[in-house]
């Protein structure tokens, strides 16, 4: 487990300037920045710190997964869910304002041999780190099926994009889209069609630990990306910290991708 | 350039800028985004004898213009600090300074006497003020026989620079600078976090899972200044001021105050350049006013 800062790549602190502010349904926005300056390499589960702005009651940063990058112009996009007011605050961002942002923080999802078969499994603004996931499992000659949840239709976001790189299998507990129920209730697990070689999941801790739990019984490798609290994202507060088969993990430093075994909570 | 040099019991600081312990890290995870010899000096995260895991998550909870910690002094103890992060960072031409933690004065004086050992660690910190433990911690540093007692301890086995840090959850803090300078220490820091508490309404539950924790940021600036104006009026030791530290305004109002020196804290969560930039803002400061040394701003508030 390397942890030093040696090892990592270059970060950048920068105020970004928004170029676009997409609102798909309520309460869920894409936004997208552009970087002052050339982006560092991103890989899959990376996140960033972002300030938001002009919110003197949102003292700390906040950290979102980073959604997708275009290196060429300098353009880096994000999902934002609303759930509290720093994120409400980002929604109501307008074009041209300036975001101070600290990227890229935190390890990446590793990728199985080529050849091998990979499910991915999210809901809720877990869904954000996928598609750079999606694209790294591509290039890697992986075959890679997608399974999206969401209270109803309207909170299952991506489908189009997410497409492009492998199968898209839904469930929403309204039954308004795709299979009725929880994803981990998704026919997807049954015996006869749960067969993969590696699974991927973000989202709440409940459904990670399920997914987790449901690998670990089918002889499945299971990496999870974790959310938890942070007041840094950088390592130095020890905030964010999840208990591990070696002790508290700082989320932000160790993580935020972790093997479910390696998790105390999967045990 | 106006001279920033102060001096801290015989250690010469290059500037009065420093970092608050548990808020860098052992320097090296900010070590990508700070030129650490540019530093007046480092308080590395609390130290304590053996490995601690800390407190349970949650440990953070976000309040108006501060934050609320109950991380516990999670650190892997003494021994894998000298073998593992010790060689790391002893080669920047800056001061290490350990922040020293025990549960029994026995603890401070064992782990000072191996701190002894580390050429480059050229001052400790003794932090009586850790709100975040069960047994220690703030319990030294709320009593003055208890604080004098293990300042003494630890003053008898140490030659180099001792600074006692002070909780500023007492009633009379000047009475506590007092009795740990009359136990031999070099200089004091303060404050430590001011004792809190969030709670999360719709689930009628504490937010940290330790219920109270410990208050940092810019809430809690105003009762430092005031702690550390007090404690100006009566001691003789130099002072590092800290507490809700967030930009050079900030640095020289503790300095005004009667701070030689300044350590930023929370600050460094939201900007981790912010002490460089600190720096630079007392620079600034100082040629402004056509003041040549910043030592001349140490206390040098005017009332009336
Ligand atoms: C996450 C966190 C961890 C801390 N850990 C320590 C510690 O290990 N030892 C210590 O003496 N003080 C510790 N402190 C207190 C700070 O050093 C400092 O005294 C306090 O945060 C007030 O300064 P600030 O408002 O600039 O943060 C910690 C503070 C925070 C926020
Ligand atoms: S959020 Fe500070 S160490 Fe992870």
């Amino acid at each position: 487990m390397g942890h030093f800062f040696m090892s990592r790549t270059n970060k950048i602190i920068e105020d970004h300037k928004v170029i676009e502010v997409l609102n798909p349904s309520p309460g869920n926005y894409f936004l997208t920045l552009q970087s002052p300056v050339e982006i560092p390499a991103i890989l899959p589960g990376n996140f960033a710190e972002i300030k938001v702005p002009d919110a003197p009651d949102v003292f700390l940063r906040r950290p979102f997964s980073i959604l997708d990058v275009d290196y060429k112009n300098r353009l880096i996009r994000f999902y934002v869910k609303v759930i509290g007011k720093g994120t409400k605050k980002l929604g109501e961002l307008n074009v041209g304002d300036q975001v101070s942002m600290i990227y890229p923080l935190g390890n990446s999802y590793t990728l199985p041999q080529p050849g091998h078969k990979a499910l991915i499994v999210g809901g809720g603004s877990g869904i954000a780190p996928f598609i750079l996931l999606g694209k790294a499992l591509i290039k890697n000659s992986n075959e890679v099926t997608f399974l999206i949840g969401g209270r109803s239709k309207q909170d299952v976001l991506l489908i189009n994009e997410l497409s492009s790189y492998g199968a898209v299998l839904i469930t929403t507990e309204d039954g308004s889209l795709g299979e009725r129920g929880l994803v981990t209730e998704h026919s997807v697990f049954r015996p006869d069609k749960f067969k993969f070689d590696k699974i991927y999941t973000c989202g709440p801790d409940p459904m990670m630990k399920a997914v987790g739990d449901l690998a670990t019984a089918a002889g499945i490798d299971c990496e999870a990306s974790l959310e938890n609290m942070m007041a840094c994202g950088f390592g130095i507060c020890l905030c964010c910290i999840t208990p591990t088969q070696e002790g508290n993990k700082r989320v932000c430093w160790d993580g935020p991708v972790f093997n479910v075994n390696y998790l105390k909570w999967h045990s | 350039m106006a001279q920033l040099g102060i001096k801290i019991h015989d250690l010469e600081f290059k500037n009065p800028v420093t970092v608050a312990s548990g808020t860098f890290g052992f320097g090296e995870e900010m070590a990508q985004f700070v030129d650490l010899n540019k530093l007046g000096g480092i308080f590395v995260k609390g130290l304590t004898l053996k490995n601690r895991e800390g407190n349970d998550y949650p440990r953070m909870a976000e309040t108006a213009s501060g934050m609320l910690n109950a991380v516990g002094l999670q650190n892997k103890g003494i021994d894998y600090f000298t073998h593992h992060i010790y060689p790391n960072i002893k080669d920047y031409n800056t001061h290490i300074i350990a922040n020293v933690n025990g549960g029994t004065v026995e603890e401070y004086v064992e782990l000072t006497e191996k701190l002894n050992e580390l050429d480059r660690v050229t001052a400790i910190e003794l932090n009586i003020s850790c709100p975040n433990v069960k047994a220690g911690g703030m319990l030294f540093g709320t009593s003055c026989p208890s604080a004098i007692a293990v300042t003494d301890a630890v003053r008898k086995v140490y030659d180099k620079t001792l600074i006692v840090k002070l909780s500023p959850n007492v009633t009379d803090i000047a009475e506590m600078a007092r009795a740990v300078e009359g136990a031999g220490a070099d200089s004091i820091s303060l404050i430590n976090t001011l004792v809190g508490m969030a709670i999360d309404a719709e689930k009628r539950k504490p937010i940290l899972s330790t219920v109270t924790g410990g208050l940092s940021g810019p809430a809690i600036k105003p009762v430092a200044l005031r702690m550390v104006w007090q404690c100006y009026k009566s001691v003789k030791i130099p002072i590092f001021g800290i507490g809700g530290i967030m930009n050079a305004t900030d640095a020289i109002e503790f300095i005004l105050a009667g701070s030689s020196a300044i350590q930023v804290g929370t600050a460094n969560f939201i900007d981790p350049t912010i002490s460089e930039k600190i720096i630079l803002g007392i620079d600034e400061y100082l040629n402004r006013h056509k003041i040549a040394s910043v030592s001349e701003l140490i206390g040098a508030l005017e009332v009336h």
